[in-house]
């Protein structure tokens, strides 16, 4: 499925003091963070950053302190001037824009929700939420009726005349969030919007998020330290190190496949029955046989002995799966003259499947109890793939080996 | 040349100033003179304005603004100031006063403010602004009274001119300082949903920064009460006249008198210009 491009970041840079252009050359000699700052005096933010962000997903970026994830996110606005390469957002060279087009940029497209949450302490909670219409000359009335209904959508109508002060954190990040939805933006930067809250209201935001995302599909660029955080809401996660993106991928691509040891260092401890699902793992090497040859069980017979496998999946035309059989109840129907020789006849009893986006938690009892790898499907019930007590442990193995740790299996069975 | 011989003068820096100033006087008095007419104007209609209400009224202007400002014990001081004042034979003299102060924190204001919104948005500016305010503050009046008085002849408008340099660096400093003490994260929001440097400016920078600008303002009103003794001296008139009158003809009342009605009217403008600020 092609995904639509929204915002692009092509070989972008930011350096940090007295002399770019220097450190930029000694950068491309393939010289490190630290020696060019010996060197020059000079920090390098971000290197060679190129990934791409589709229209409508939550992308996050996440990293370390340090690691240069605030920064790329404020080029992407650019409240902070990439020292080279672009930023192309619907294709736009936001690089290259003038002041003026930067600032109806930042009006109309693009909106910002900050950790600290940089409420304007001497205005009401709705003036807060309409800043951003009062700064684009938008009239009182409308932008209040438009700030009202972004509080709405956080739940703090009730709080419009109150001042921030008189909010709790989580409550001044809802107006946070009510006022970057205010002025409609196609893209909303959230910059560890959720960290300054405790845990509990920080998941509660986490869901409000999603629960909005769901309503009106914007595109979310979440900066986070929290892996929970970017594995919870994080359609794509790219993995800053250093200033440099180390990895681009969905939660389970990176899971699955950790370009290096900085990125496997961050999923330490991360449990892999929690993040990847059935879905994820379920492989296509199982036999298949078309319910159409329905008249000819031999033939599928045939192909379970050639390919030495015990079981077949059963589809139809549309691929939709319709049961199991095995090796042994295809001959005994075959042996047996009463039965007619339909492949339907033969399939097994107390067949269950599991949907793709079950986790593996949810899956690990049907793998553990049916003798024949767990069918998996998708929504409409199409045959994906299955899940064999082989693979599921080889899952499980893979992912603790890369921890480095034992691998103990009291530890993958609690979750 | 020994170069290191102090004992006679290298830099006749003395004459020059004395060539410079003559020089101005010389040609551009008039110039000079035409610069008082906006604070003649000011001056003229605040002390009609002071001189020609009953004192009555004013004693009731200024209750009615303690009252809002600094509340019931304050207005209670503000009124038995004004009645004390006025019953020591100094009502005139208190008024003529109040011109000239108010009259000199208005144009600081609208000269220290916008300077100390520069000021305190560039570093550069700050900069090169800091050591004129240091000299402003630290040259003893009596430097400038001559040259002031020279170029804008002897008198009120004298007075006020010496009282605007000394007190005018209290309101730039604060001014400043508000503008630099706004989290810079409120500026970054503020930018991030499409703000120009003005908006910033009228919308964040300047609220955020008023009750630092407000102490400004009443840092620069008790600086330029303490230059009334001063003023008096170019003939300015008002409070400074019986302290120094008392001190020419050795009359310790006298100039004990005129220094009391002094402090009295700074507390009662002191407390209710702190009210301002909140």
């Amino acid at each position: 499925m092609e995904k639509e491009v929204k915002i692009e970041v092509k070989n972008l840079f930011k350096i940090f003091g007295p002399q770019p252009k220097k450190a930029l050359a000694l950068l491309e000699q393939g010289l490190g963070k630290e020696e060019i700052f010996e060197k020059t005096d000079t920090t390098v933010g971000v290197q060679r950053a190129s990934f791409e962000i589709h229209t409508g997903e939550i992308f996050v970026i996440m990293g370390l302190s340090g690691s240069g994830k605030s920064t790329m996110v404020r080029m992407l606005n650019r409240l902070i001037e990439p020292t080279a390469g672009h930023v192309l957002i619907d294709g736009e060279d936001i690089t290259t824009m003038s002041n003026e087009q930067l600032v109806k940029l930042r009006r109309k497209k693009l909106s910002m929700v900050f950790q600290s949450f940089a409420l304007m302490p001497h205005m009401s909670v709705i003036q807060n939420a309409a800043f951003g219409l009062e700064m684009d000359g938008v009239d009182k009335e409308t932008r209040e009726k438009r700030a009202f209904q972004a509080l709405e959508q956080v739940g703090l109508e009730a709080w419009a005349e109150s001042m921030p002060d008189e909010l709790s954190g989580g409550m001044q990040q809802r107006v946070g969030l009510a006022r970057g939805l205010a002025v409609d933006p196609d893209i909303l930067l959230m910059d560890e919007a959720f960290s300054a809250l405790d845990p509990l209201i920080r998941t509660e935001m986490q869901d409000e998020l999603l629960k909005l995302q769901a309503k009106a599909k914007r595109t979310i660029v979440f900066i986070s330290h929290d892996l929970d955080e970017a594995m919870r809401i994080g359609d794509r996660i790219a993995i800053m190190e250093g200033g440099r993106v180390v990895q681009v991928g969905t939660p389970e691509e990176i899971l699955q496949n950790p370009a290096d040891d900085y990125v496997r260092a961050f999923f330490r401890g991360v449990d892999p029955t929690n993040i990847l699902s059935a879905g994820d793992i379920a492989t296509d090497t199982q036999v298949t046989i078309p319910i159409t040859d329905g008249r000819n069980p031999r033939a599928g017979l045939q192909r379970l002995i050639k390919n030495d496998r015990d079981y077949a999946y059963v589809l139809d035309s549309d691929h939709i799966f319709k049961g199991i059989v095995s090796t042994d109840s295809l001959r005994e129907m075959l042996d047996d003259e009463r039965v007619p020789s339909l492949i339907p006849n033969a399939y097994l009893g107390d067949v269950v499947a599991a949907h793709k986006d079950d986790s593996l938690q949810d899956i690990l009892p049907k793998v553990a109890n049916q003798p024949w790898p767990l069918p998996i499907l998708d929504d409409d019930g199409r045959y994906l793939g299955a899940v064999s007590k082989n693979l599921f442990l080889r899952t499980l193995h893979r992912n603790s080996a890369e921890d480095e740790l034992e691998s103990d299996p009291a530890n993958s069975e609690k979750g | 040349m020994n170069f290191f011989n102090f004992e006679e003068q290298l830099i006749p820096l003395d004459e020059w100033i004395q060539a410079f100033v003559d020089w101005l006087v010389l040609n551009y008095r008039g110039f000079f003179q035409m610069l008082k007419s906006p604070i003649e104007f000011s001056l003229e209609w605040l002390e009609w304005f002071f001189t020609t209400l009953p004192p009555l009224v004013i004693i009731l202007l200024f209750a009615v603004a303690a009252w809002r400002y600094a509340g019931k014990r304050v207005t209670l001081f503000t009124v038995l100031t004004f009645l004390l004042v006025g019953a020591l034979g100094l009502w005139d003299e208190t008024m003529t006063t109040l011109a000239m102060v108010v009259s000199s924190v208005f144009f600081c204001a609208l000269a220290g403010i916008p300077l100390g919104i520069m000021a305190g948005r560039s570093d550069r500016f700050e900069m090169y602004l800091r050591p004129c305010l240091d000299a402003m503050q630290t040259t003893p009046a009596f430097v400038y009274l001559v040259p002031v008085v020279m170029l804008f002849s002897i008198g009120t408008v004298s007075g006020i001119l010496a009282t605007i340099v000394f007190s005018l660096p209290p309101i730039i400093r604060l001014t400043s300082l508000g503008i630099r003490q706004v989290h810079p994260e409120l500026i970054e929001a503020s930018l991030a949903f499409g703000a120009t440097s003005w908006q910033v400016l009228r919308r964040v920078q300047f609220p955020l920064a008023l009750p630092s600008i407000m102490a400004g303002l009443n840092q620069t009103l008790m600086m330029a009460l303490s230059m009334v003794v001063i003023a008096a001296l170019i003939g300015a008139g008002g409070l400074g006249n019986p302290v120094v009158q008392g001190l020419n003809t050795l009359e310790i009342g006298l100039a004990t008198v005129g220094g009391l009605a002094i402090v009295l009217l700074a507390m009662v403008l002191d407390r209710i210009t702190q009210g301002f600020g909140r």
